[in-house]
């Protein structure tokens, strides 16, 4: 089990460490995924049922008002 | 106090631009997959170094369309808890169950062997290693598979129940998400991934040729791409009439607006060139067209596969008319009564609610019963006039036209690429013929995306058809947070696209001055 788990890390470590225009595709993704999630997410991208409530009695109340009381 | 219709309007660009980004990574990853796969499977039988070339180097840049285009899809379901809260919760049942299998299943399934596929060249046995390239290829096409369900689901809801104490549709038959709908679109959007692939693959390969370098490479791949490109536009074509008869069926009015048909007949022509009449409207005497070029019967062959068949137009659905394939006029629901019902349905729901509350179970039951009556027609009760149900037909008509006459364009492409490769030396003498090929490689993502805004305008104004249109599945939120978050989309999807050009220019450009 332990060799597997050996084998299997030098698999990658070596592929990544082979990688040649794959290191800035990594750049890339691991910046992109930074702002999605860290950023936008975070900042601009509250999930706003579960922000403002606490339960999903209170949610879903809250999309019956929605729903039931159009705008 | 909230302006709905800036909210409305701009969560749905935001949406939109998301959705189109997403679009340029997404189809070139389905089709260029296989085919890397392909090329693997013929080194792997005729031990060709040629095959093994060619397939490293369109693995490259699969990867680097994998690299930058992986998770643009996940800003799409931040926007479903932000900007479209409502709709999140009232659909959450059926659309999370498709969304968690693609994650869990497909995903991980793709990523893993999308490792194996790029550093496992001379780790792994080369029959693993080419198993690893097609799962890569079949798990990108699964991950499609449960997002189109999804999508087809909001544009035929089937299988569910709407739960008026948890406010939500519930799921009764999973199965039926796989609807005629469903299959279609599935196979449609995949289909179309494949002819997508073969023109970029054709384009650069063409560059090389115009540039005289590796031409032995350019000329494989271009072959390869030919047939394959083939296959893929003549199924897409075959799955797109699929999908015009599962529209014709469940949303006339979408079908409607892509002809800009307010008045269907039997043997009902198709407009292959029309000016639409801007002064049009359901409720007048103009004429649909300033001028037109129509082809006899083509609409009712394309709806319903028969000649003669009634295809209703905007003004007939709204009125409630429809014959049906025996001849007989029939009634459907007219959208005024459809509004009426709504209102009903929404109106017991609020009933039933209070009743609930206050214990009287007697009143709940039958108020409950009201809804279900009248649940069918729930998301018409939003609108205050039959004007707010019509899809905008200008960009519906206009995108359904681009998508079909590029999806010919590119059916003589793939012909004439084929005939020029195999019979005559002209492909590697012309120019011309080469950056017409070149050229025409853009032109293949305005087609893919033209398809996409057919099937997403033209189902406006709903977000799930019937049950709950735009304005009402969006969030309590200001329309300002809602055009800042625009712009840093735009900002950071133009980024991505950026870099995706210039990493993918440079790589061929080095790429071509080596022997492949």
């Amino acid at each position: 089990m332990r060799d597997r788990i050996i084998k299997i890390w030098k698999f990658y470590y070596e592929g990544f460490r082979e990688m040649t225009i794959g290191k800035t595709l990594w750049l890339i993704i691991l910046l992109k995924l930074f702002v999605f999630f860290v950023i936008i997410k975070f900042l601009f991208f509250p999930n706003v049922l579960n922000s403002n409530f606490d339960n999903d009695q209170d949610r879903a109340a809250h999309v019956r008002r929605e729903l039931t009381n159009p705008r | 106090m909230q302006d709905l219709t800036g909210v409305v309007d701009w969560s749905r660009l935001q949406f939109a631009l998301t959705a189109i980004y997403h679009w340029l990574f997404v189809p070139l990853t389905l089709g260029l997959s296989v085919i890397v796969a392909i090329m693997e499977s013929f080194y792997l039988k005729t031990k060709k170094d040629s095959w093994l070339r060619a397939t490293k180097f369109w693995m490259r840049l699969f990867g680097i369309n994998f690299a930058i285009g992986v998770a643009t899809g996940l800003i799409l379901e931040f926007e479903f808890g932000t900007n479209w809260s409502n709709y999140s919760w009232f659909v959450g049942d059926i659309f999370g169950a498709p969304l968690a299998i693609e994650g869990i299943l497909a995903f991980f399934m793709e990523s893993t062997f999308v490792a194996v596929m790029f550093f496992g060249w001379n780790k792994v046995s080369p029959k693993f290693h080419l198993a690893s390239t097609w799962l890569t290829a079949i798990g990108a096409s699964i991950s499609a598979l449960w997002i189109l369900v999804a999508n087809a689901w909001m544009q035929y809801p089937v299988g569910m129940e709407f739960d008026p104490d948890q406010m939500r549709n519930v799921m009764d038959n999973f199965w039926a998400l796989f609807s005629g709908i469903a299959v279609n679109k599935f196979f449609h959007a995949v289909f179309s991934g494949w002819a997508l692939a073969g023109v970029f693959v054709i384009g650069v390969s063409c560059w090389f040729l115009w540039k005289k370098r590796n031409t032995d490479f350019a000329m494989l791949s271009i072959k390869t791409a030919g047939w394959f490109g083939l296959v893929g536009i003549l199924l897409t074509m075959y799955t797109g009439d699929g999908s015009a008869v599962e529209v014709t069926k469940h949303q006339p009015m979408k079908l409607a607006a892509m002809e800009g048909l307010y008045h269907g007949s039997k043997g009902q022509s198709l407009a292959a060139f029309a000016i639409l009449n801007p002064d049009k409207d359901w409720d007048n005497t103009e004429d649909e067209y300033l001028m037109s070029i129509e082809i006899p019967y083509a609409l009712s062959i394309l709806g319903k596969h028969d000649p003669s068949a009634f295809v209703p137009g905007i003004t007939d659905i709204i009125n409630g008319v429809d014959i049906n394939e025996n001849g007989d006029t029939i009634n459907t629901i007219p959208y005024q009564e459809r509004i009426a019902r709504g209102k009903l349905a929404q109106l017991a729901l609020k009933q039933y609610a209070a009743a609930k509350e206050s214990g009287d179970t007697a009143t709940a039951s039958i108020k409950l019963a009201e809804l279900r009556d009248n649940y069918p027609y729930f998301g018409y009760g939003y609108f205050d006039s039959v004007d707010e149900a019509i899809p905008p037909v200008g960009l519906t008509f206009t995108m359904f036209r681009v998508m079909v006459i590029l999806g010919s364009y590119f059916l003589f492409f793939f012909i004439a690429t084929l005939f020029l490769a195999y019979k005559t030396q002209l492909l590697q003498k012309s120019t011309w013929i080469q950056w017409i090929a070149i050229i025409s490689t853009p032109f293949m993502w305005l087609c893919s995306e033209a398809g996409w805004a057919v099937a997403e305008v033209g189902r406006q104004p709903w977000t799930v058809q019937d049950l709950l249109p735009c304005k009402a599945a969006i969030s309590s939120i200001q329309s300002s947070s809602v055009v800042l978050t625009f712009w840093i989309f735009a900002l950071v999807f133009t980024l991505l696209l950026v870099a995706e050009l210039s990493i993918m220019f440079r790589t061929i450009s080095k790429e071509s001055q080596k022997q492949l």
